[in-house]
């Protein structure tokens, strides 16, 4: 099982390549809000993840998500690891 | 965020739409008088922007059908059928749907969206997890939302992300159901379905695959069954959902299956039971577009061949199209502006499509939506490609193109070319004046 530092550290690696680089994405950004990425874009993001942390995560968690801290406490619970 | 943050937050993404032309949302046709023509803003339009992909709308025998119930029955059943009853109608309709589709079983609904919401809240049980294709109808969302069940989202078209998803749930005690479209109504392609029932029967026991044929049905399939009956995995789609608004030309839907013991989810679910059953009129019109469709199979060759009319002419003239020839051709633009532009000048020369741009199209396109009926001619087909053709060149989205005849001569097998009597010139103006260089 990966640490909650190191799925943090790769989520934002994966996340900073998506957004436009004037964007600085740290634990604390809004996906949604600070991002410029519209819903779709999020949801697609969510599928890098799945592959990422070799993971199904459902609809209903991603929801709950509003921080990049709190996207990786869901991938963690996910049992997010490889 | 409150309702009326979401209305200002509606009227400013609208209020840019208007500044550059139209608002598609507050379009009125003042009349429409045959599945291909409208007026519009006082003018007439030629319809390249419905679901009408038989011409079904207008068929003598379906208007007679339809009113004939209309008087006999009334206008209204006035409740759903759990409550207040059913009529034969509904009977000899869910009768008429299974022999059609060779199943077992068929429950009708009000339309194409509760049967999605209807079916996947009744299949989605507490402990059972839904797998949906990310590019699916809002319908499909919003039915997984309302079931109890879990939803996971696999890559638009990507049987091998269902794959790697189906094997994570290994041991995972509930139901697994897949739902994917037959064709997708935004980009028009159609799902690898012999590669999605090929995993669904890889992952065994308790797998279910539910296919919408919504803008399938009537479109493709030796008989009009849908993709499913076009890939020869019928056996495999446990459960095929369809909708009345498009082929049938009406409104209503339905599912059809061989579940042992289907018709128990009459009694289940709450979209079946908790809103108004489709009407006589809209039954008996829908009675008569089967039956239609079945006498009259040239309508999906005419379907067909001009399905490739528009998609070759609109590739032709070096726009970016969809990945297949299909009812629905999706032009694709470079900006939201550009799409905005091109269907405000396409509506100017009488021309009516629909228009998609970021956040309600898949991977942020920005697009055209351009579908084709088998009641569209020849001659409609030549005059709006002229038309895209010079208004294309003016926006500078296209190079300014050959020949008129030329070009029709490639399409048509030079049908059109050689009845050029028949074709109206194209219009007057700056849009032809770019078009002739
Ligand atoms: C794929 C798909 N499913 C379902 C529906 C809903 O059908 P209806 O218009 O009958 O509610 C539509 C169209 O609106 C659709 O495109």
């Amino acid at each position: 099982m990966a640490t909650a530092d190191d799925i943090e550290a790769r989520i934002l690696a994966l996340l900073t390549a998506k957004v436009k680089q004037d964007v600085a994405v740290t634990r604390d950004t809004n996906i949604v809000a600070d991002t410029g990425l519209d819903s779709v874009s999020v949801m697609d993001f969510v599928l890098e993840l799945e592959d990422e942390f070799d993971i199904n995560i459902p609809l209903d968690r991603i929801a709950e998500v509003k921080t990049v801290a709190d996207l990786a406490a869901a991938v963690q619970d996910l049992g997010g690891s490889s | 965020m409150g309702i009326k943050d979401r209305i200002a937050a509606v009227e400013a993404t609208y209020g840019r739409l208007r500044a550059l032309g139209r608002d598609p949302s507050r379009l009125e046709f003042q009349n429409v008088w045959s599945p291909t023509e409208a007026t519009l803003e006082g003018r007439p339009m030629m319809l390249f922007g419905t679901n009408n992909y038989l011409g079904m709308t207008f068929d003598p025998e379906v208007l007679e059908a339809g009113t004939a119930a209309t008087r006999a029955l009334g206008s209204g059943t006035t409740g759903s059928r759990i409550a207040n009853g059913s009529y034969g109608g509904h009977k000899a309709l869910e009768a008429e749907i299974t022999r059609f589709y060779a199943k077992q079983h068929c429950i009708v609904f009000s339309t194409g969206y509760v049967a999605n919401v209807g079916m996947i809240t009744a299949l989605g049980g507490k402990d059972d997890v839904l797998l949906i294709d990310a590019d699916s109808h809002a319908s499909i969302y919003d039915g997984c939302k309302m079931a109890d069940a879990e939803t996971i989202r696999f890559r638009h078209n990507g049987p091998e992300d269902l794959a790697r998803k189906l094997k994570r749930l290994e041991g995972h005690p509930g139901d697994k159901i897949i739902i994917v479209e037959g064709i997708y109504s935004m980009l028009g392609d159609t799902a690898p379905l012999a590669e999605f029932a090929a995993v669904k029967r890889e992952a065994g026991e308790g797998v279910y695959l539910m296919v919408d044929e919504a803008h399938s049905l009537g479109v493709l399939g030796e008989s009009g069954r849908g993709q499913c009956q076009a890939t020869h995995v019928e056996d495999d789609c446990d459960f095929i959902v369809g909708t009345f608004s498009k082929s049938v030309g009406t409104i209503g839907g339905y599912c059809v299956s061989n579940l042992a013991g289907f018709d128990a989810i009459r009694s289940f679910c709450r979209p079946y039971m908790f809103t108004a059953s489709m009407t006589p009129g809209t039954v008996s019109t829908a009675r008569a577009a089967f039956r239609r469709m079945a006498e009259r199979p040239e309508l999906r060759a005419r379907l067909w061949s001009n399905c490739s009319a528009l998609y070759r002419g609109l590739g032709d003239l070096g726009f970016e199209t969809g990945p297949e020839v299909s009812p629905v051709v999706a032009v694709k633009l470079r900006a939201p502006e550009i799409a905005v532009a091109l269907w405000n000048r396409l509506i100017d020369e009488g021309v009516y499509t629909n228009i998609a741009i970021p956040p309600a199209t898949p991977n942020a396109l920005s697009l055209l939506r351009v579908s084709v009926s088998a009641a569209h001619t020849e001659t409609q087909i030549e005059r709006a490609l002229n038309i895209f053709a010079s208004v294309g060149a003016e926006l500078g989205i296209i190079e300014p193109g050959a020949g008129r005849a030329e070009r029709f001569h490639v399409i048509t097998g030079g049908a059109a070319a050689k009845a050029g009597g028949r074709t109206r010139p194209a219009p007057q103006g700056p849009a032809s004046a770019a078009a002739t260089t």
